[in-house]
């Protein structure tokens, strides 16, 4: 038995298990505040900022905006790969997706932590 | 040339009359196409939503601001479309997940999924459409 990589940096079946797994947890963070906005009280500004004031809420709101960002970074580099072939442009639209997604999880940061 | 005589005719280039009308997607091509549609408009329309968060957070007047903003048309009309995409992307996406476990990968099951998937995803936006408004 020789135990042998065949091919590759096995980047891609990273991406892959990270896009599911990423997924899997934006699911559980959608049906548990789904649950919590349909369950609560009626939505006014106190109860919508007492719900984002509380820590659980920031730590699983920042969890799901990492995961989202690592989800639609796969996704949306998988789209580029697949429609835009010169490599010139598909790097530049790359990094323009990447500044975009840091500029998201920093914003989001901003908001939970005001 | 004995059997070089029945030829069926062929498309020989894509149109997009051809593209429109001829070629049909199986169902299950159409949940994954949507798929990639809703997340590409998720991505995009993120910035829209933290701005919306932003604003209806930061104080009493950005609250009921924001508020009266979802209640324009064109707002709430692209508000249920970004729902759509989102349960849509949900759905189709827990779809995927049983195909990487190799259930449902069989023709009728998949075309059954394929719709289910696709009412599912409109029924959750009329759903939660409803509660918002």
């Amino acid at each position: 038995m020789v135990d042998r990589v065949v091919v590759g940096a096995h980047y891609g079946l990273r991406d892959w298990l990270a896009q599911r797994i990423t997924a899997a947890i934006m699911a559980v963070y959608t049906v548990i505040v789904l649950a919590v906005l349909i369950g609560g009280s009626p939505i006014n500004y106190a109860v919508w900022k007492d719900l984002f004031t509380q820590g659980w809420m920031r730590v699983a709101t920042l969890l799901f905006a990492a995961s989202l960002a690592w989800h639609a970074w796969v996704g949306v580099r998988d789209i580029l790969m697949d429609y835009v072939k010169p490599a010139g442009a598909r790097l530049t639209l790359e990094v323009a997706v990447l500044l975009v997604i840091a500029g998201y999880l920093g914003w989001t940061i901003q908001i939970l932590w005001r | 040339m004995a059997n070089a005589t029945i030829r069926k005719p062929r498309p020989k280039y894509l149109s997009l009359a051809a593209l429109l009308f001829e070629i049909r997607l199986p169902l299950a091509g159409w949940v994954s196409i949507l798929h990639r549609i809703s997340g590409l408009l998720l991505f995009l329309a993120v910035v829209w939503l933290l701005f919306m968060l932003d604003r209806s957070l930061a104080s009493e007047d950005g609250f009921e601001g924001m508020r009266r903003y979802a209640g324009l048309l064109p707002v709430k009309l692209a508000l249920l479309a970004l729902l759509w995409a989102y349960c849509h992307h949900f759905c189709a996406g827990i779809r995927f997940l049983f195909l990487d476990l190799d259930k449902g990968v069989d023709q009728a099951t998949a075309r059954l999924t394929s719709a289910l998937v696709i009412a599912a995803g409109l029924a959750l936006t009329a759903w939660l459409g409803a509660l918002l408004w």
